[in-house]
């Protein structure tokens, strides 16, 4: 798969190939348990990142030029890096063994006293979500600014009159999509509440705010690319949604200060309540509660900054054509 | 067991081919592609080394006892929506690179570049 990703010079095989490459890996981390990580891989790798790279595409043209210099040294620095990096790996613990590095630290403690301390049966959200939530706090913190950049290189202030143009030519262009659109009409509803379902659902099984995020975005941004730019504004207001993304923030954060504010450490929940494993409950709703919103406004927020950016190209090109006709 | 290690070598595998296009190709979003496939070696290894033989996926459950590791798990997850978010940065500035150069080759960028360097000489001099 990897090499037919390096051979390949059309972009667009490119991309649909690391989609295809996302739902592999998803599968191979299902094989390997990690059931909630296979989840969020499944809707980031195979969804949107390919969403992405296609609307990309779509803006910077779709072949790659052939390149002039030799691949030898590139090659051949690989091939020595890579017979380090197996040297390196004959020291590793065998694949499964139990008496691992990597088993006997931190993890017994998670496994053997979470119920105890946590009381809510997924580990992974419990470790997420409370032993290291200082950790999810700055990772939220790298997705919002991620956010803000995308923001800051691709956003166009727009005027109403461009608006109804374009959604005169997304009315002719949509309509040959029929089957799609009436399809996606009755499955949008069912994966918003799938989203949902996922948000509160991860303190038992696999889910949680990552992924649910992750989820939520994807139903809109497959409305909008079957409905069109100009629809998808008028349900999802832009400033709305970057509001939500900093409120998202703001919800984390205010846990934690509230935590302190009770008299425990930063983002420590069992102060919140009078029984520990109840605060502990509250505190994971409510943080993975935050999560969710900004991840899943940050994702919408990219798209539709791409999408955006799509069509202000598009329309000044026309604009440049139709001037050019007329001289 | 076949040989114990063979999950180590696929990722070697996998993220040389990451490092390799990101070596020997122009193309912008080309080496956009080949920074995922590195990352996701990276996860790949994580993952692989959070697996224990006999283990279940680390779901609480009355009749188990044995789970693979979750803290590999947790650090991969955030780190899949993480890298996302960076990768969509990186499109971005793709897209404006496109816009300022007309190109996302990197060997046009570099000429332009370079035939901008050689002007404002020229103007110095004179």
């Amino acid at each position: 798969m990897a090499i037919a990703i390096i051979r390949m010079t059309d972009l667009f095989a490119v991309v649909m190939l690391t989609g295809i490459y996302g739902l592999l890996s998803a599968s191979f981390f299902v094989a390997m348990d990690a059931v909630d990580v296979a989840f969020t891989e499944a809707s980031v790798g195979a969804g949107i990142s390919t969403l992405l790279m296609l609307v990309v595409i779509s803006m910077t043209g779709r072949s790659e030029k052939k390149t002039r210099h030799k691949p030898l040294p590139a090659l051949i620095v690989v091939a020595i890096t890579g017979g380090l990096l197996i040297y390196g790996t004959l020291d590793m613990p065998y694949f499964g063994s139990t008496d691992a590095p990597i088993h006997s630290h931190v993890a017994p403690k998670y496994v053997n006293d979470s119920m105890e301390e946590i009381g809510i049966p997924n580990i992974v959200t419990s470790v997420l979500a409370s032993y290291r939530a200082f950790d999810t706090f700055g990772e939220v913190i790298v997705i919002f600014t991620a956010g803000i950049g995308v923001l800051a290189l691709l956003s166009v202030t727009r005027r109403p009159e461009d608006d109804e143009e374009i959604s005169s030519n997304n009315d002719s262009m949509h309509e040959q999509h029929l089957v799609i659109r009436i399809v996606a009409k009755i499955l949008i509803p069912f994966i918003l509440l799938f989203a949902l379902y996922v948000q509160f659902h991860g303190d038992f099984g696999p889910g949680g705010g990552f992924q649910a995020g992750v989820i939520f975005a994807a139903a809109i941004i497959l409305y909008t690319m079957l409905f069109g730019l100009s629809t998808a504004r008028k349900v999802i207001n832009q400033t709305f949604i970057q509001l939500i993304a900093a409120t998202g923030v703001l919800i984390y954060a205010s846990v934690g200060v509230a935590s302190l504010l009770s008299g425990g450490n930063f983002l420590d929940y069992n102060v919140l309540t009078s029984d520990p494993v109840a605060g502990q409950h509250l505190g994971i709703l409510i943080i993975e509660w935050g999560v969710g919103c900004t991840v899943a406004s940050v994702m919408i927020m990219i798209f539709f900054n791409f999408a955006n950016r799509r069509e202000m190209q598009r329309t000044n090109k026309s604009m440049h054509d139709t001037n050019q006709e007329s001289q | 067991m076949i040989v114990g290690l063979f999950n180590d070598w696929v990722v070697v595998f996998l993220m040389m081919s990451g490092l390799y296009i990101v070596i020997a190709h122009g193309n912008l979003i080309k080496k956009i592609v080949g920074l995922t496939i590195f990352q996701t070696s990276v996860f790949i290894f994580y993952i692989s080394m959070a697996k224990v033989d006999g283990g279940t996926a680390p779901i609480l459950a009355d009749d188990i006892t044995l789970y693979s590791n979750p803290l590999p798990h947790v650090l991969i997850l955030t780190a899949i929506v993480v890298g996302i978010a960076t990768t969509a940065l990186a499109l971005s500035l793709v897209v404006r690179i496109k816009e300022t150069y007309g190109s996302i080759e990197e060997e046009d960028i570099q000429h332009q570049d370079n035939q901008t360097l050689e002007m404002n000489k020229e103007r110095k001099q004179s």
